[in-house]
């Protein structure tokens, strides 16, 4: 039986839909067999990140409507084994899809995926409810900023209040330098304030940009220290026990080092 | 060395304390779901209860959601602050 993993943050432009390409992606990697889910409907966005646009026939709201059957609407992305996308409508809006739909669908997907991970919209109204719908895992990401973290921890509470306990944090777009002079909340700040645990850290990366230009998620990127991130926080999902790649020390530099070398890290 | 100095010479907090700070603030309001009507009915029935004791300056009476440390350790706890100017105390009954 597949899990479904929800990415939700409550602000728009944390990085869900970087996030859900990226981790989407790092499980097909590690040869798990993965269908990620746009429920974002009127403001589609996965298909893009995912560089699978043109491939779109049918979307999420065909399916729910039973306009056609799910294997139809599944996006199969031919870089990844393994990984499948189901596109969001464009010219719908989020009411066109209820969380039983979204519950139905879930429980049918897990007969067949290991993974299935659903990229949720901004917001905490309906959107948002359908996303969660089918959940039985979440992650909450978010940057570290006042308003983000406020979101957040709104949505920690919704997700409790919905029976998902113990949703995982991701803190993403940090930069190191403001950090060390003071001028970034610290990941330990974060977790001292949303009290949830960590799943991971994502630096601020330019190769986020790069790669999303391309349609091809960093995570496959190994000297990109975005993809590394997200790669570790694949194996953490996958229950292994990575420890927090640590960007304010010398790890981090030595990283970096090695990155300039073109050396491997895992 | 550099944020020694400018502590030296009384500069601002680091920007990042000031935001948790706020941050922390604004999460006991979300948090408890208290809603400035709420408040104002506290209020309301503050008023009513002390102006039976003595004269207060209602115009001036300031009543917050705040926080305040836990005397047993580190935790930060809701704290609800009223700021009550006395004009008189009434005659206490005797
Ligand atoms: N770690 C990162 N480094 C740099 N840019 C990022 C990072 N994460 C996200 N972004 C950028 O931020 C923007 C918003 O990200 P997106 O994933 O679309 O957010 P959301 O789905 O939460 O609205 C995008 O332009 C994306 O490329
Ligand atoms: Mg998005």
């Amino acid at each position: 039986m597949g899990e479904v993993i929800v990415i939700t943050s409550g602000k728009g432009g944390v990085g869900k839909t970087t996030t859900t390409a990226n981790l989407g992606t790092g499980l097909a990697l590690q040869g798990k067999k993965v269908v990620l889910i746009d429920t974002d409907i009127g403001l589609r966005n996965l298909d893009v990140v995912m560089g699978l646009e043109n491939r779109i026939v049918y979307d999420l709201v065909d399916v729910v409507e039973g306009s056609c059957r799910i294997k139809q609407a599944l996006i199969k992305d031919k870089r990844y084994e393994g990984l499948y996308l189901l596109p969001a409508a464009q010219t719908r809006d989020k009411s066109s899809v209820n969380p039983e739909q979204m519950i139905k669908l879930c429980d049918e997907l897990r007969e067949e995926f290991d993974y299935i991970i659903v990229d949720c919209p901004a917001g905490i109204e309906q959107g948002f409810k359908n996303a969660i719908a089918g959940a039985n895992r979440a992650i909450v990401v978010t940057t570290p900023e006042v308003s983000a973290v406020r979101d957040a921890d709104r949505i920690v509470g919704l997700l409790e209040a919905n029976e998902l306990r113990n949703p995982r944090l991701i803190v993403n777009r940090v930069r190191i330098d403001m950090v060390k002079r003071g001028d970034m909340m610290t990941i330990d700040d974060i977790i001292d304030i949303l009290a949830i645990d960590l799943i991971g850290v994502v630096p601020d990366d330019e190769k986020i940009v790069v790669s999303t230009n391309r349609g091809e998620p960093a995570v496959n990127d190994s000297k990109s220290l975005a993809g590394q991130a997200y790669r570790n926080i694949t194996k953490r999902i996958m229950g292994e026990n990575v420890p927090i790649m640590d960007l304010e020390t010398d790890d981090g530099l030595m990283f970096k080092i090695k990155r300039l070398f073109g050396l491997k890290t895992t | 060395m550099l944020l020694d100095l400018s502590k030296l010479f009384g500069k601002s907090k680091a920007s990042k304390d000031v935001a948790k700070e706020r941050l922390k603030l604004v999460l006991i309001h979300d948090r408890a779901n208290v809603s400035p009507q709420f408040l104002e009915m506290v209020k309301g029935e503050i008023i009513k209860v002390i102006t039976n004791y003595m004269d207060i300056d209602e115009s001036a009476l300031d009543i917050q959601l705040t926080k305040t440390k836990c005397d047993d350790e580190e935790r930060v706890v809701p704290a609800l602050v009223a700021n009550i100017p006395i004009k008189n105390v009434k005659n206490s009954g005797k």
